[in-house]
């Protein structure tokens, strides 16, 4: 038996992990838009992501299904040691899912209020696991610096989901609606850069470990290329909304998959800081791992049935493709 | 560490306590909605469609709750139970994981096209959608049930440098009382969406008796209500037996028999008192329990003094047991009136009417008192024989605990209230905003 189960498991619990935060993270970045928009553009924004977000969710399932699975050793660890913040999290999903089936439900200052839960659940959970992200990268360590530095990773991921939100809108929608997004976008693009380039620095500071990984000369030089390609993503992203501001068509995709660019060697960096450490400073992915037979169960089901679900994921999403309209369940 | 085992299992009980009302409804609910729309496709006949667009709005706000409620759960598993992952996480997590890739992905990509699609797919692929929605909720039930059935009464598993790995997986799922438990459940769901239909079409009628669909769905409900509670009736007849032999200290205590004698009685009644360990002001049949037990009078039935230490509190069991078995005789009798009420379109006078929709909710009753019955009377082991509740506990403070517990009783109280309240709006609200044939039933 030669494949490294673990290292199987690392790569596909990082890949869960990321496809949920790429994709609840429009959602959720939607969610926290919706106090921007009027009556009418909030029924669009919430029609953009009806049909998804349940499925979107369901990422983060398999992602903590993935950790308690294949590293159950770490499970307890990093869940206990981020209780707080996970209860957070929670509470807000909890919120925004009951919220948004009830904003359609119901009438008058009831819908308001559902509106405002959505808005709040969204916020809560995007910034509680920023918090869960700040506490993780630095290993747990207790302080008010490491609290603080917590709370500036959680305001930092806010602001990424408002963009992704945004991008989201600008693909989803047109007219009225997609100018606003634009702004969003390029504000949340401004707060991600800010909070990327506060994170950068900061990490090396908080964590040794972290700082010998990214500042071992000669090996820092190839390593730049990754916050430089951050940088370009983003300036592309910044000028793709001037253009399409000023009209230029068949655009309206690229933002999105832009944004989706700038997370994604975001967290590359963040797998090259941590790896091959699934508790930072402590446990490594193959002294947490389960017992092979359990790993090798998983393994054959994941193999057969993920293709089905990367399957039906697209047909749901060629269903649903196109510029979204206000009104659900198509009355 | 005594305040942070309660806390953490108030915490934990109280959210799959919530959570189970949720999945219970919406996997009935979904084979219904199946019904309905097939019923549609066969006859053309648009009412049908009306009740399926009704029906599906309660099922969406449904499976909402079940989702979100279910993803807390996926979390405490490691923030309530690390030792619990540590010990048998080889065994549960591949259980867990395979609800997750069978299931979950399935229902939640085919509700969004359920929900949004219907105008946007072919007639044959939303028919599908809805059937491969209302299979995932059942191959979840499957999965989950696998789980808590091992818990109960583990095979297959080999015990390797102290923790538990799988020898055989089909021993594994496929263990003793799996089959029971699975059944036992499934009636469990198709009662507890049977009433609901029946509750909220009678709360539709007593709004607008002239509703002809709401009377189709009534008399459809009751009927399938009065098919399934005799079989659920024997199902927990057999599941019980089962549990007689593989955890009978359970079964002692849902009997309320403290000690082992022939020919012991069945105790209708009574206040458990553990330390005199016997029930006061008992009521009791004369052989009963033996007869049911062991099907002769004078059979021995083991008390539960034949297994202390290891007992779980008594009187929450033998209460709990009380109040689903209650329920489910309640429900076969209003199912087996219903139907008679119902009979050749006739509509129920409105008490009955009132009756079926104080019944709304009776399957969430029923449920959570079986529930409690069997994960209760597991205690003290969380996984039978292997390992302990106590020892599976995780070690966060007792102040964040019962803070966070505060925060999800105060966020449930909010969600219930809310669900019901918008439940019973959305099916008793006129359709196409027009308003049904007005009430001729006497005030």
């Amino acid at each position: 038996m030669s494949l490294d189960l673990p290292l199987v498991f690392a790569v596909l619990m990082g890949a869960s992990v990321l496809l949920y935060v790429v994709l609840d993270g429009y959602d959720l970045g939607v969610g926290m838009l919706m106090p921007a928009a009027d009556a009418r553009e909030q029924s669009r924004m919430v029609a953009s992501i009806g049909p998804f977000w349940d499925a979107n969710e369901t990422w983060l399932v398999l992602g903590v299904g993935i950790l308690l699975v294949a590293f159950p050793l770490a499970s307890g660890v990093i869940l206990g040691a981020l209780y707080l913040p996970v209860v957070g999290m929670l509470i807000g999903l909890m919120l925004r899912g009951v919220a948004f089936e009830l904003r359609m439900k119901a009438q008058g200052w009831h819908a308001e209020l559902w509106n405002r839960g959505f808005w709040f659940g969204s916020t809560l959970a995007a910034f509680a696991q920023g918090v869960m992200l700040g506490g993780y990268v630095t290993g747990f360590a207790p302080g008010f610096g490491y609290g603080l530095f917590a709370c500036l990773v959680g305001a930092s991921l806010c602001g990424g989901y408002v963009l992704l939100g945004a991008c989201w809108l600008i693909h989803k929608t047109d007219g009225a609606l997609q100018a606003k997004a634009l702004a969003w976008a390029r504000w949340g693009l401004a707060w991600v850069a800010l909070g990327i380039a506060l994170v950068s620095l900061a990490t090396p500071l908080m964590s040794d470990i972290v700082r010998a990984r990214w500042f071992d000369f000669p090996r820092t030089i190839p390593l730049m290329l990754l916050p430089l390609a951050t940088l370009a993503l983003g300036v592309h992203l910044w000028r793709t909304t001037r253009r399409i501001d000023a009209g230029e068509p068949g655009r309206d995709r690229q933002p999105f998959l832009l944004a989706v660019g700038i997370f994604s060697l975001a967290f590359a960096g963040l797998a090259y800081s941590l790896f091959p450490h699934v508790v930072m400073g402590s446990l490594t992915i193959w002294q947490a791992a389960a017992h092979p037979s359990a790993l090798q169960a998983v393994l054959v089901g994941a193999v057969i049935v993920l293709p089905f679900v990367a399957g039906y994921s697209v047909l749901s999403y060629r269903v649903f493709r196109g510029k979204a309209q206000a009104g659900l369940y198509d009355e | 560490m005594d305040d942070v085992l309660l806390l953490a299992r108030a915490q934990f009980g109280i959210n799959i306590g919530f959570h189970i009302l949720f999945p219970t409804l919406s996997i009935a609910l979904a084979w219904y909605l199946v019904y309905f729309l097939v019923r549609h496709r066969r006859s053309g006949d648009a009412g049908w469609l009306d009740t399926y667009g009704r029906w599906l709005k309660i099922f969406a706000l449904t499976f909402a709750m079940g989702v979100v409620t279910g993803i807390v759960m996926s979390f405490q598993f490691g923030t309530n139970w690390p030792g619990y992952m540590n010990k048998v996480g080889n065994i549960a997590g591949p259980l867990l994981a395979y609800e997750v890739l069978t299931a979950f992905f399935l229902e939640a990509t085919f509700l969004g096209v359920m929900l949004f699609g219907r105008k946007r797919v072919p007639a044959w692929l939303y028919l599908l959608s809805v059937v491969l929605v209302a299979t995932g909720t059942t191959i979840s039930a499957f999965w989950i049930l696998a789980l808590n059935s091992w818990m109960q009464t583990p095979t297959g598993h080999v015990i390797e440098g102290g923790v538990l790995i799988a020898g055989n997986w089909a021993e594994v799922i496929f263990n003793p009382s799996f089959p029971y438990r699975l059944v036992h459940m499934l009636l469990a769901c198709g009662l507890t969406g049977s009433f609901a239909v029946a509750g909220l079409s009678a709360w539709r009628l007593l709004k607008a008796s002239g509703d002809a669909a709401a009377r189709r769905t009534l008399r459809t409900s009751l009927i399938v209500a009065a098919l399934l509670a005799p079989l659920q009736i024997f199902a927990g007849d057999q599941h019980g037996l089962n549990t007689l032999e593989h955890q009978p200290a359970k079964v002692a205590a849902m009997e309320g028999l403290w000690h082992t004698e022939r020919g012991a009685p069945l105790v209708l009644f009574g206040i458990p008192n553990p330390d005199t360990a016997r029930n006061d002001y008992a009521i009791e049949i004369p052989r009963l329990a033996s007869l049911i037990l062991t099907h002769d009078l004078d059979g021995e039935v083991r008390g539960l003094a034949d297994f202390a230490p290891d007992i779980p509190p008594v009187a929450p069991v033998f209460f709990a047991f009380r109040v689903m078995v209650g329920m489910g005789v309640v429900m076969l009798a209003a199912a087996w009136l219903g139907v008679w009420l119902t009979r050749r379109e006739r509509l129920p006078p409105r008490l009955a009417l009132w009756g079926y929709s104080g019944l709304t909710f009776a399957g969430w009753v029923a449920t959570v008192a079986g529930w409690l019955v069997t994960e209760i009377g597991r205690q003290p082991w969380l996984v039978t024989g292997i390992l302990r509740t106590h020892e599976a506990v995780g070690t966060v403070p007792p102040a964040s605990l019962g803070a966070s517990l505060a925060g999800y009783v105060g966020t449930y109280a909010l969600m219930l209230a809310a669900y019901v309240v918008v439940v019973a709006h959305l099916a008793s609200k006129d359709l196409h905003g027009t308003p049904a044939v007005a009430s001729g039933a006497p005030a």
